[in-house]
Order: structure tokens, then C-alpha cells, then sequence
């Protein structure tokens, strides 16, 4: 079994799918049982990824099949610290978004719950392929459910926004296929390690760079090319955001570090600025974005993306301070704080949407004016919330302080002034979260919706409990995952090192 | 006189000859009572075909009556495909003919005619051949859209096919004249396509032999629908009962591939560096107008047929890499837009039923209450010509994309990738009617299928599946058949 862990993480949940599809309508409770048994089979499972040494080669639980011979693709699936920690995420939350999703979804629940494990298992595969062809299938194959699922079970103008996440993604996808089928001319592989070794000229390499940044720039999202974003995750149910947010969003800067980096070392350091300004802007701009949203989904889905923004920014400085003054050691700050970033916002904004959905689930209004005093009528669930808006806007002692305050520490030494504008994060961040903490929490019950507001569920607490757990463990406690990352990033840093030229 | 080895090498299609005599002889002969036996038995056929094909392929090309007949691997893989599609093509058609009373021998005769047609063409060695097998196909395939004749779109649909049809004939009939005359000029006149090949380096009229390229490119540009030789394709998708929109949409594909690729690798070869720019220019209109026009469509019918514009686009993209890398990745890819047009039909044709003609995208609306796994089964389709991966069709478009940037035409590539994203709107618009749409009232969507038409879907639908996560056999196939 465990000479296909990783095989078995991928399809256990996809062809999981099949028995749930065939539960059909008519049996809703067993195809949400089943569904809920397969995530967390799923998880158990991924468990035995902590066999992963960090000490040992940063490969590790290799497998290969041949898939197409003549074409020389193979199904290679391989995992590294940062793998590990990303797919133990994602096993997590899916537990977290079945549960969420149980009785919300009335309608055809057993399709539902199919298109969440095919989503789990596709993700699963994004971070585990070695072959740049096989992780550029998963990466696209994300679509489908994704696009299912918010045109399905989504809001009002579902739609537009569903075609909208497609159209934007897809294209920007397209780019890569076509850098990646250029790499193939040149080394007849799609493996990862070999595209790593090939020598390309600058000129190769700064469109390839552009091909691959378009790519995940759109799925990340960085600025200018977020707007999807927030129209997706206003439309998504409550567990269509939460995947996007937890996972999806983090497969673009993934793919950063997995092709950009190794493949294109000089055009990224050369490029790096580019990325670097428009973290910056996703991070201040995007964040006064958010403080003027009236919709509570708009505020963290905007959120998201100035948060993701630290994400890339940590991932580029440290190509900056590889390539300009040799500083490795502050570049695996910032790469690790980038990494520790990237799971923390996955249980982060997991969390915040899945609170908006229990609030939404009662009052079938996103409106922060609709809203006020919700503490009097469901004071655990304020609990909750405060602690989840506390980890979003990085408060020592959450998940959220840990990433960020490692990439501030890592811009610091390359400039003072990156740091300094990067810090605003805290202000602004804390600007909006906690503004909509007073206007949703606090204060007098002044409407009618919040008047008729139930106190939590035993299902609701229990999912609100699992985020919760993650939050605290990685800001109290980050070690273990930052060692678990240790010398992944390390290896990371190696290979940016490298002049191809 | 033919020797026992002409016989032997013609087989399959001698056989097809003696079967489709048998069939209007049943159909004559058999009581009203009995006539749909002829279903299954056509079937029979057409299976029991595919079994020579395979069974007589001999290792090595071998040819007939002077090289007049050619059979190797390529025309091996397209005749098993037109044979077996022809048999997915009766299931699917039997209840629309019967609803429509349609349902009788001619139908049958003429579609085993028409497939006869694409096996003597795929397997041409020579001109004549071809144009012989191309007749066959297209009178054929007139008949076969004029059949629902009382109707009133039909018969104006063959009508057009038939004039633009015999003009393109025209065009190619005269090209190859044109070609046969400048290989007599300087050398013994020919119509063999292997002695053509080199005809280029004797000729004393070159010119001359450009003109007939350009003219036969005219005639291929036709049969396979590319812009700007598109114009029969919108109307005869659209008229044609849906059983023979079908057929011409996957099968007649086939065959023009064939054409292609023995007219212009085999018989022009020598010419690549002419023929190569005009099709890179036809492969960016089809791509182009292809995929803008569908996006306006509302009817089914028309929007698959430019949808077929656009993909005819992609498989001149392999042929222009003029490689055998590039001639195997546009087999594959013709190969599967036969599937997933089978495939789209498919579903249409289960939802239609007497009165009611299931041809409006709008008619899909709300399918997937109705019947998910039709709607599923749509889906697959949509996604696949779409390109998604990890679908069938993904894979085809990568490698004719390879092959083109492997040609060093990597602006014909992008052209093809920007093409795949402004089609990938109408594709997802049909997804999204069925799924994100409730149906309207009145507007019945009503599955009405018998369990053969249901089980052949439903296994040509998850092909598109099986072979978008396991083609490595059916590549190695294709190639096999160019020498990589």
C-alpha cells in the first residue's frame, strides 16, 4: 500500500466519487455518509506523508509509471516538505467542507458532494506530479468541478462568475502548455528535474517566464488579473470558496516554486521586480479594496488576494537576495515564510468563509449593513469568528503572524522601504478585519435577520473547531512545519542559485 | 486480369460490395415484419469488415492492380474507424428512423455505399482511385441528406451540398488533370500518386503543376469543410436528418484526412514548401471564423458544424508541419473529433423523438434534472472538444500543437491556443444550459432511447475519458502508420 501512498491519495477520492454520484438523489444521507467516509479515509491516509524525512533527499515517496511510452510521459508523482504539508492540508479541509456542506446542500447533494472529492483528488495530484504534463492535466482538471460547482449551487449571477473563473484561468493556462510544449523540443521529457537541468538561453528563458507567470499570476490571483476572484467566491457556495480559497489559490504560487523557479532561475531574478511591485500593490492597494467591500465575501475574497500577495512576494525576494547579495540565508526566510504563508491562509480563509456560511445559512444575506449584535444570539460562534479575524490580520500566536512576520523579517535585509510598505499589511489588514468584526459581531441585534439567528450547530462547532485547531497549532507552534519545510526550501534556494547562462 | 493477390489485398471492400447487394436484396425480398432485421444485420456487416480489415492487414504495404489500390497502416486505422463509427451511426440512428418512418433498406445501403466510398479513397494509390472513392462518398452522401425528403430543409440541404459539392469535384478534377499534364511535359504522363512524388524535379512545366496543387487544395479544403471552403457545412448539418449530420461529421472527416494526406504527402510530397504556407493560411481562417461564428450560434446543429470548422482548423495544423510526427498527430486528432462528434450527436439524438427535433441549444436546458447521465454524458463531449484535460480531446490538440511548434511554426500554434480559448465559450455555454439552466415549462426533454443506443453512448461518451487517460496505444497506433 504505501509504495502507492500517493496514488492511492489521488484516485481513493476521485473514483470515491463514483459511489457517491450513484448514491444518487433519492438516498442523499448515504451518498453524504459515504462522501464524508471517503475524506476522511483520505486524511488518515495522508497521515503516513509524515513519514516523510526531512532530513533525507527532498524527493521522497517516488513513484513512476509509464503512461504514454512514445511520448515519453510518465506518471511520476513524487512529494517534498512543502508538498506534504500542502496535501495534509488539503485532506484536512476536506474533511472540513463535507462536514460544512451537509445539510446546507439540499439540492442534488450527492453531485455535490462528487464534484468535493473530485476536487480533493485533483488538488492532491497538482502537488504530488513530477511531470509537467501530468500536473498540468490536474491543474486544468481543477476547473471542471470548480466550474460545476459554483454554476451549480452558487449565487445569483453564478454564472457569469462561473464562466468568468474558466475563461480567465483557462487562458492564462494555455500560456504554459505552450512554454512547456517548447521545453519538450528541447529535452523530449515533460520530467520536472530534467526541464530543471535544461540550459536555455536569457531569451528562452524570459518568455518562458512570461508564459508560466501568466499562468499562475491569474491563479494566484495576482494584481491585475484577480478580478475573477471576487466574483467567484461572492457566487460559490460555502464550500466552492473554501476550496478556492484553502487550495485553489495556492497551486498557482506552487507552481511558481516548482516551474519558475528551478526552470527559469535568470529571467525570474531579472523579472523578480516586476513581481515584487505588484505583491506590493495586491498587498496595500488590494487591502484598501477591502476596506470599503460591503459584502462580507467581497471583504475576504479580496483579503485573500492581498494575503496571497506575501506569498509571492516572499517567493521573489528571495530570488532577489539570492541574485544580489548572496544572502541565502534571509532568502529561505522569506521562501519559508512564503510557504508557512500559504498553509496558513488555507485554514485562514477556509475558516473566515466557512463563518460567513454559517451566518449566511441563517440570514441568506452576505451585507455587512444586514448585520450587528450577532454575539447576543450566537456567542460561540463570536468566539470563533474574532479568533479566525485575529489570525487573518496576523496577530502573534495565530498562523497568520508567523508567515508574514518571516517574509517582512527576509524583505527587511534586501530594502528597508519593501519592508516598510509590506508592513502596512498589518495595519490595513487589521483595518478591515477588525472594522468588520465591530459591524458584524458587536454592538446591539439592530435587524430583523440577526434577530432570528440559532445559536451554532454541534456540526458547525465541530468544523469551526477543526479550522480553529490549525490556526492555534501553526502560531503557537510552528516548528514542526517549518522543520517539515526545512530543507525543502533549502533545496529551493540551491537551484535559484544556479546561473543557466 | 486480377491476380489472386489483387483479390486478397481488396478484400475487405469486395466483401462490402457483395454485402451491400445482399442488403438491398433482403430489403426487396423481406416482409414488412422482418425488414428491421436489417438493423442488426448491417451491423453484422460492417463488424465482420472491420475483422478483414485487421485480420488481412499484411505487415508491409501491399498494393493492387498496378498500385491503383494501396493497403498500409494509415488506411488500416481510418477504415477501422469509419467501419466502427458507421455501426455506432445505425445505433444511434434507429430510433430517429423509425420515428420519422424513415427506417428501411436505403438507408442502410446508401450509409454502406458511403463508408465503401471512404475505404477506396483512404486506400488510393492513384488519382483515379481517389476520385472514384470520393464519388462514391458524395453521391452517397447527396442521397443520405435528401432523405427525410418531405420535410422542408432536407431536400434544399442537398441541394446546396450537391452544387458546391460537384463545383469542388470540379476544382479537383481539374487540378488533377492539370498535374497529369505537366508530369507528361519532360516525362511519361502519370496518375500513380508514388510516381507523381518526384515529379517536380523533371517537369518542364512547373507552373503548371502549381496551378493543379493550388486547385486540388481547393477540392481538399472542401471535403474537409476549412475556411474558405466552408460555406456547404453549416446549411448540410443543419438539413440533414441528424443520423446523417452524424455520419458526415465523423466519418466523412475520415476520409478527408485520407484524401489529404495521399494527395498531398504522397502524390505532392515533393512540394511541401508550397502547399505548407497555404495550409498554415487555412488552418488560421478555420481556426478563426470557426470558432467566432459558433460562439453566435443558437442552433445545435450549426454550432457544432462550425465547431467542426474550427477543429478541421487544428488537424490542417498537424498536416502543415509536413512531418510524420505532424501526419500522426492530425490522425489522432481526426480520429477523435470523430469520437466526440459521435459522441454530441449521440446525446442529440436520444432526446429527439417524433415531432420533436432536439436541435436548439436551448432545448438542453435543464437536462441534468431529467437525465444526468445524458447530460454527463454531454458533458464529457463538451469538455473534450473544448480541450480540457484530462479528456481525449486535450491530448489530440497538444500533440498537433507539438507538431506544429516542432515545424518551427510556433505563431501557428499560438494562433491555435488563442482559438481554443475563444471556443471554449460556446462549449461551456451548452454545459451550462444543461446543468446551471431549469427547464422551461413545456419545453419537454424527454429521453426516449433503446438500450443499445443508451449502451454504445454511453461507451462512446467515457472513450473520451478512458482515451484522454490512457492513449499511448492508439498514438503508437497512429504512428505506426507514418513511420516515427
Amino acid at each position: 500500500m504505501f509504495t502507492h501512498l500517493l496514488s492511492l491519495l489521488i484516485w481513493l477520492p476521485i473514483v470515491g466519487a463514483v459511489p457517491v454520484l450513484l448514491a444518487g438523489s433519492a438516498r442523499p444521507m448515504l451518498a453524504r455518509w459515504l462522501a464524508l467516509l471517503i475524506t476522511i479515509a483520505t486524511f488518515v491516509i495522508s497521515l503516513w506523508l509524515l513519514r516523510y524525512d526531512p532530513n533525507g533527499s527532498v524527493m521522497q515517496m517516488q513513484e513512476t509509471h509509464v503512461w504514454i511510452a512514445t511520448w515519453g510521459v510518465h506518471f511520476t508523482l513524487a512529494v517534498d516538505g512543502i508538498s506534504v504539508a500542502l496535501i495534509l492540508m488539503t485532506t484536512f479541509v476536506g474533511i472540513l467542507v463535507i462536514g460544512g456542506a451537509w445539510k446546507v446542500i439540499q439540492n442534488r447533494p450527492h453531485q455535490y458532494m462528487a464534484c468535493m472529492l473530485l476536487l480533493e483528488g485533483l488538488l492532491i495530484g497538482v502537488f504530488c506530479a513530477t511531470d509537467a504534463l501530468v500536473f498540468y492535466a490536474f491543474f486544468e482538471a481543477v476547473l471542471i468541478p470548480m466550474y460545476i460547482l459554483i454554476g451549480m449551487w452558487g449565487g445569483p449571477r453564478r454564472v457569469y462568475a462561473t464562466l468568468k473563473l474558466f475563461i480567465y484561468t483557462f487562458t492564462g493556462s494555455v500560456f504554459m502548455l505552450i512554454a512547456l510544449l517548447y521545453l519538450y523540443q528541447k529535452a523530449h521529457t515533460f520530467d520536472l528535474a530534467t526541464l530543471a537541468a535544461l540550459p536555455l538561453t536569457m531569451k528562452e528563458q524570459a518568455w518562458l517566464f512570461f508564459g508560466f507567470l501568466i499562468a499562475f499570476a491569474i491563479k494566484v490571483p495576482m494584481v491585475p488579473v484577480h478580478t475573477w476572484l471576487p466574483d467567484a467566491h461572492v457566487e460559490a457556495p460555502t464550500g466552492g470558496s473554501v476550496w478556492l480559497a484553502a487550495v485553489m489559490l495556492k497551486i498557482g504560487t506552487y507552481g511558481m516554486v516548482r516551474f519558475i523557479l528551478p526552470i527559469t532561475p535568470d529571467a525570474g531574478a531579472h523579472f523578480a521586480w516586476i513581481v515584487i511591485v505588484l505583491s506590493l500593490v495586491a498587498i496595500i492597494y488590494i487591502g484598501y479594496v477591502a476596506l470599503v467591500q460591503e459584502d462580507m465575501k467581497k471583504l475576504v475574497a479580496y483579503s485573500s488576494v492581498a494575503h496571497m500577495g506575501f506569498v509571492t512576494l516572499g517567493i521573489f525576494m528571495a530570488f532577489m537576495l539570492v541574485r544580489e547579495g548572496g544572502n541565502t540565508e534571509m532568502a529561505s526566510l522569506g521562501m519559508q515564510g512564503a510557504m508557512v504563508q500559504m498553509i496558513s491562509h488555507g485554514f485562514v480563509s477556509g475558516a473566515m468563509f466557512t463563518c460567513i456560511g454559517v451566518m449566511y445559512d441563517r440570514t441568506h444575506t452576505r451585507q455587512i449593513k444586514d448585520y450587528g449584535g450577532v454575539i447576543n444570539m450566537m456567542p460561540w460562534f463570536g468566539f470563533f469568528y474574532v479568533l479566525f479575524a485575529m489570525a487573518n490580520c496576523g496577530l502573534p500566536g495565530t498562523s497568520g503572524f508567523v508567515g508574514e512576520f518571516m517574509v517582512i523579517l527576509a524583505s527587511f535585509s534586501a530594502s528597508p522601504w519593501i519592508a516598510l510598505f509590506a508592513t502596512f499589511t498589518l495595519i490595513i489588514g487589521a483595518g478591515y478585519t477588525l472594522w468588520l468584526v465591530k459591524r458584524v459581531l458587536w454592538g446591539p441585534v439592530t435587524t430583523e435577520h440577526v434577530r432570528h439567528m440559532t445559536p451554532m450547530t454541534a456540526r458547525e462547532t465541530w468544523v469551526l473547531i477543526g479550522f480553529a485547531v490549525a490556526v492555534l497549532i501553526i502560531g503557537v507552534w510552528p516548528q514542526p512545519l517549518v522543520h517539515l519545510m526545512d530543507s525543502s526550501v533549502a533545496h529551493l534556494v540551491q537551484q535559484l542559485a544556479v546561473h543557466k547562462i | 486480369m486480377p491476380t489472386l493477390h489483387d483479390i486478397l489485398t481488396l478484400l475487405p471492400e469486395l466483401y462490402l460490395v457483395a454485402a451491400v447487394c445482399l442488403i438491398l436484396l433482403l430489403d426487396a425480398f423481406m416482409k414488412p415484419a422482418q425488414r428491421p432485421q436489417l438493423h442488426w444485420i448491417s451491423i453484422a456487416v460492417l463488424l465482420v469488415a472491420i475483422y478483414l480489415v485487421v485480420a488481412g492487414q499484411p505487415e508491409q504495404t501491399a498494393t493492387a492492380f498496378n498500385g491503383m489500390f494501396v493497403r498500409d497502416h494509415m488506411a488500416e486505422i481510418l477504415k477501422v474507424f469509419a467501419l466502427g463509427l458507421t455501426a455506432v451511426v445505425f445505433v444511434y440512428a434507429r430510433p430517429y428512423m423509425i420515428d420519422r418512418k424513415l427506417f428501411g433498406g436505403e438507408f442502410y445501403s446508401l450509409m454502406i455505399f458511403a463508408v465503401l466510398g471512404v475505404m477506396v479513397l483512404v486506400s488510393a494509390g492513384n488519382l483515379v482511385t481517389i476520385y472514384l472513392g470520393l464519388a462514391l462518398l458524395s453521391l452517397s452522401s447527396y442521397a443520405l441528406v435528401a432523405l427525410n425528403r418531405d420535410a422542408l430543409l432536407p431536400p434544399e440541404a442537398a441541394i446546396k451540398y450537391f452544387v458546391l459539392s460537384a463545383l469542388a469535384s470540379g476544382m479537383l478534377l481539374y487540378g488533377m488533370s492539370m498535374v497529369y499534364g505537366a508530369s507528361g511535359m519532360g516525362g511519361t504522363p502519370t496518375l500513380d500518386l508514388a510516381q507523381l512524388h518526384g515529379v517536380m524535379a523533371y517537369t518542364t512545366a512547373p507552373k503548371l503543376l502549381l496551378l493543379g496543387l493550388i486547385f486540388m487544395l481547393v477540392g481538399i479544403g472542401f471535403e474537409l469543410g476549412v475556411a474558405p471552403f466552408h460555406m456547404w457545412l453549416p446549411d448540410v448539418y443543419h438539413g440533414a436528418p441528424t443520423p446523417v449530420t452524424t455520419f458526415i461529421g465523423a466519418v466523412s472527416k475520415l476520409a478527408a484526412f485520407g484524401l489529404a494526406w495521399r494527395l498531398l504527402e504522397v502524390g505532392m510530397g515533393d512540394l511541401s514548401r508550397y502547399w505548407q504556407p497555404m495550409l498554415a493560411a487555412l488552418a488560421t481562417a478555420s481556426l478563426v471564423l470557426g470558432n467566432l461564428v459558433a460562439i453566435v450560434q443558437t442552433n445545435f446543429k450549426r454550432m457544432m458544424a462550425y465547431s467542426t470548422i474550427s477543429h478541421m482548423g487544428y488537424v490542417l495544423l498537424g498536416l502543415s508541419a509536413a512531418t510524420p510526427e505532424g501526419y500522426s498527430a492530425a490522425l489522432f486528432y481526426v480520429i477523435c473529433y470523430a469520437l466526440m462528434s459521435a459522441a454530441a450527436f449521440g446525446v442529440m439524438l436520444v432526446l429527439t423523438r417524433a415531432g420533436f427535433e432536439c436541435e436548439e441549444i436551448s432545448d438542453f436546458k435543464g437536462l441534468n434534472q431529467k437525465a444526468p447521465w445524458m447530460a454527463f454524458l454531454m458533458l464529457l463531449a463538451m469538455f473534450s472538444l473544448a480541450g480540457v484535460p484530462p479528456l481525449f480531446g486535450f491530448w489530440a490538440k497538444v500533440l498537433v500543437l507539438e507538431a506544429a511548434i516542432h515545424a518551427d511554426m510556433l505563431w501557428l500554434a499560438i494562433v491555435g491556443i488563442v482559438a481554443a480559448f475563444i471556443g471554449l465559450y460556446y462549449y461551456l455555454y451548452v454545459i451550462k444550459v444543461m446543468y446551471f439552466d431549469t427547464a422551461e415549462e413545456g419545453a419537454v426533454v424527454e429521453v426516449k432511447a433503446d438500450t443499445s443506443l443508451r449502451v454504445v453512448l454511453s461507451v462512446n461518451a467515457l472513450a473520451l475519458l478512458a482515451l484522454g487517460l490512457y492513449w499511448g496505444p492508439l498514438l503508437a497506433w497512429c504512428q505506426r502508420a507514418f513511420g516515427v
